[in-house]
């Protein structure tokens, strides 16, 4: 973890698996949240919950910037944003989806006819191809991807759990480094190659996930 | 639950999701917004067997698990946690949004802030006001075979929100195919918005009076209790 952490630092763009906080990891956020990480960029479906995921790294006024399709969980992200101390860049689900996997696959843009008539369409280059309107919506990458899985060999292979698989493979592909949190770490050998998500190659370092440390939104 | 019932408690949500379940076949793929959408699949009746997906990566969500059963990891888009319905699969959000872009939906069902008689959409910016993300509304919308909208006819102010035109930013242009409220079930149609059902105890008169939007009428206006 300490290694890890070294990786982080002020004013970075970061890049975080989940939906919802599900998939969010949280051994990292808290070890983010403890060095005291400011000023980040930050790439990621949504903004969670306020006490939940990626959600504390907003409430702790430690992101200056996010790309995302919907904050509106977590009433601390909408309240920055509307007194001018969060910007934010929402982009439709799928395409946010698809320029992260452009990032990660090594790609130099996409063309999609999403949100278009909308004012999605806003700053985007229009493209006509075989007689039909695309925009040309920009691959996405970070300095650092944090990544929650649920298995992970030695070589940093990986296999989520359910729902948490979200984003994730896509975010681990898309960082300068990535950083996966598992739950549980086995040897190499261990995952069978039919099961394997995101193949390690593709991931720089893994530490032990502590678990998750927040009481979900439906718990109560 | 099945259809046939109705319950002397009945909320004007329920009604609304029963309603809307009458337009579910067999056979359907199908994505459930957050609130009434969600109360929909409880109002399907057993033998019309439907595949629900999650934008979140799941083809083949179930019911809410019992008290104590929930997997914290195995949720809907609205973070609730839930079952596996026999047949069910996990994949990435950007297999997810390929489901929804390519067509493969049958049915996406959701809630609006505003839907005009062209089926123009309007469901997540208030400018200025409540600014939560349009989330995956503008693929479902612009990518769904049929778009039912589910909503009160009325806006907490008591405006219609059906209307000529949207005044809101858009989630998608001449989306809705159907739209069912409180007061009545409408279709979008090339030509315009037509009224095909009153929800009793309305009348035709109470639903031209609380729509803003023109309603045309081709036949007779059913009554749905």
């Amino acid at each position: 973890m300490e290694e890890a952490l070294t990786h982080f630092h002020d004013g970075m763009t970061l890049m975080a698996g989940g939906f919802g906080g599900v998939g969010n990891p949280p051994s990292l956020i808290q070890g983010i949240l403890e060095k005291g990480v400011r000023d980040l960029t930050l790439i990621s479906n949504d903004t969670a919950f306020p006490h939940i995921g990626i959600g504390k790294l907003v409430t702790e006024k430690r992101v200056k910037k996010v790309i995302a399709s919907h904050i509106g969980s977590n009433p601390n992200a909408g309240a920055q944003m509307t007194a001018g101390e969060l910007e934010v860049e929402f982009c439709p689900q799928g395409i946010l989806a698809e320029r992260v996997r452009a990032g990660g696959v090594g790609l130099g843009g996409i063309l999609s006819d999403v949100g278009i008539g909308t004012i999605a369409e806003k700053g985007k280059q229009k493209v006509v191809l075989n007689g039909r309107e695309f925009l040309l919506e920009t691959p996405l990458t970070a300095e650092v991807s944090i990544v929650h899985a649920k298995k992970a060999d030695r070589f940093g292979n990986l296999v989520f759990d359910t729902s948490a698989r979200n984003f994730n493979p896509l975010v681990a592909m898309a960082g300068d480094i990535t950083i996966v949190e598992a739950d549980e770490i086995v040897e190499i050998g261990e995952l069978s190659p039919e099961e394997i998500v995101t193949p390690g190659v593709f991931i720089n370092f893994i530490v032990q996930s502590e678990g998750v440390n927040w009481q979900w939104a439906w718990e109560k | 639950m099945g259809m046939g019932e109705v319950k002397e408690t009945e909320t004007y949500r329920e009604r609304i999701a029963r309603r809307a379940a009458m337009e579910v076949e067999d056979g359907m793929i199908i994505n459930l917004g957050i609130g009434i959408p969600t109360m929909v699949a409880d109002f399907i009746p057993s033998d019309v067997r439907v595949m629900f997906h999650a934008e979140n990566g799941i083809m083949g969500t179930g019911p809410s698990p019992k008290k104590g059963e929930e997997n914290p990891m195995l949720c809907n888009a609205g973070g609730f946690p839930v079952t596996l319905a026999t047949g069910a699969s996990f994949f990435d959000s950007a297999t997810a949004f390929a489901i929804i872009r390519r067509g493969l939906l049958d049915m996406t069902i959701l809630g609006v802030l505003e839907v005009s008689q062209s089926g123009d959409i309007a469901n997540w910016i208030v400018p200025g006001k409540r600014v939560p993300g349009m989330g995956g509304a503008m693929e479902l919308a612009q990518k769904a075979k049929k778009v039912m909208v589910v909503t009160t006819h009325l806006d907490k102010n008591g405006r219609s929100k059906i209307v000529r035109e949207c005044s809101l930013p858009l989630t998608a242009k001449g989306a809705a195919d159907w739209i069912i409220t409180d007061m009545a079930v409408m279709q979008v149609m090339p030509d315009g918005l037509y009224l095909r059902e009153v929800m009793y105890p309305y009348c035709v008169a109470d639903v031209i009076g609380a729509t803003e939007a023109e309603l045309k009428m081709d036949g007779e206006v059913g009554v749905f209790r």
